[in-house]
C-alpha cells in the first residue's frame, strides 16, 4: 500500500480511496460537480435579473445570490465547512466586522442618502 | 493573513466605486457601455475555474498526479480565457469613449476590475509555476497542501469576482 504512490495503479488505488478521504478532505469529485452546477444555476438567475423586471424584489434577490454564492464557494470549495469551526467563526466575524467598517465609511459620504 | 489584507484592498476598492459610479461629468454612463452577456459568460468561465481547481486539489490528496497537472492546466487556460476577456472588454470601453481619466467612474471602474485582473494573472502564472515545479519534483514538503494554498488564492480571486459581478455589472447607478 505504501508504494502505491509510485506506480501507475495509483490511480486505481485513489479511486477506491476517494469517498474515504472526501470524508476527510471535503466532497467527492461528483459531490464538486453538483456545487458547482447550483452555482452555475445561481449565477443564471442573477443574470436574468438583468433581463426580467423582479420589481421591489430587485436589489434583495441580487444580495441574497450574492451571499448564497459567496458562502458556497468559501465552505465548499475553500474547505471552511469541513475545517475547525474556529476557523469558520474567525473568518464570519472578521467579514462581518469589515463590512460593518465599510457600510460606516459610505455612510460618512451620505452614500445611502444618495442612492435613497 | 495575507487573504484577509487582500480583502481589505478589494473592500476599499469598491467601496471607492460605489461612491464614484454615478459620477459621469464626461463620457459614457455604466449602463451604456457594460455588456451584461459577455460578462456573464466571463463570470461563468471563471466560477468554473473554482471547480477545476477544487479537483485539482482532490487530485493531489489522492496523489494522483496525471490529473492534478491536468485540472491546474485547465483552471490555468480558464483564467486566461477570463483574463483574455478582460482585456477585450477594456478596449471596446475605451474605443466607445471612457478612459481612464474620462470620469470618476471610469478610474474607479478600471482601478477596481484592472486589480481583479492583476490578480487572477498572477493566480495564472503561480498555477503554471506549480505544475513546472511539480514536473521537475521541486516542490518542497507537502504537495497538496502547496496546491491547496494556491487553490485558496484562486478561490479567493473567484469571490472577490462574485461580489464585484453583482455590484459593479448588475446594479445600475
Amino acid at each position: 500500500m505504501s508504494t502505491a504512490t509510485e506506480h501507475p495503479e495509483e490511480t486505481e488505488h485513489t479511486a477506491h480511496t476517494e469517498g474515504h478521504e472526501a470524508e476527510h478532505n471535503g466532497l467527492s469529485d461528483k459531490q464538486y460537480i453538483y456545487v458547482a452546477l447550483i452555482l452555475a444555476a445561481l449565477t443564471a438567475i442573477e443574470v436574468s435579473t438583468y433581463y426580467v423586471d423582479f420589481g421591489p424584489f430587485f436589489m434583495p434577490t441580487l444580495f441574497i445570490l450574492m451571499t448564497v454564492k459567496f458562502v458556497t464557494v468559501v465552505s465548499y470549495f475553500m474547505h471552511l465547512k469541513f475545517d475547525n469551526k474556529l476557523f469558520t467563526y474567525l473568518f464570519y466575524s472578521g467579514l462581518i466586522l469589515a463590512i460593518c467598517v465599510y457600510c460606516g465609511f459610505l455612510a460618512t459620504f451620505k452614500f445611502f442618502l444618495q442612492k435613497g | 493573513m495575507f487573504l484577509g489584507s487582500e480583502c481589505l484592498l478589494f473592500g476599499g476598492l469598491i467601496s471607492t466605486y460605489m461612491l464614484y459610479k454615478g459620477r459621469v461629468n464626461a463620457g459614457p454612463q455604466p449602463d451604456q457601455i457594460f455588456d451584461i452577456p459577455f460578462t456573464s459568460v466571463s463570470s461563468f468561465i471563471l466560477l468554473m475555474s473554482s471547480l477545476t481547481m477544487v479537483l485539482a486539489v482532490s487530485a493531489a490528496q489522492r496523489k494522483d498526479e496525471r490529473n492534478m497537472n491536468l485540472w491546474l492546466v485547465v483552471t490555468a487556460l480558464l483564467g486566461a480565457t477570463f483574463v483574455g476577456g478582460q482585456v477585450y472588454e477594456f478596449t471596446s470601453f475605451y474605443r466607445e469613449g471612457l478612459g481612464f481619466t474620462t470620469s470618476l467612474f471610469g478610474s474607479s471602474f478600471y482601478t477596481l476590475t484592472g486589480f481583479h485582473g492583476v490578480h487572477v494573472s498572477v493566480g495564472i502564472i503561480m498555477l503554471m509555476a506549480l505544475v513546472g515545479m511539480n514536473r521537475n519534483k521541486r516542490i518542497p514538503g507537502d504537495r497538496a497542501e502547496v496546491v491547496e494554498l494556491i487553490g485558496l488564492y484562486w478561490h479567493f480571486v473567484d469571490i472577490v469576482w462574485i461580489i464585484i459581478f453583482t455590484l459593479v455589472y448588475l446594479i445600475p447607478s
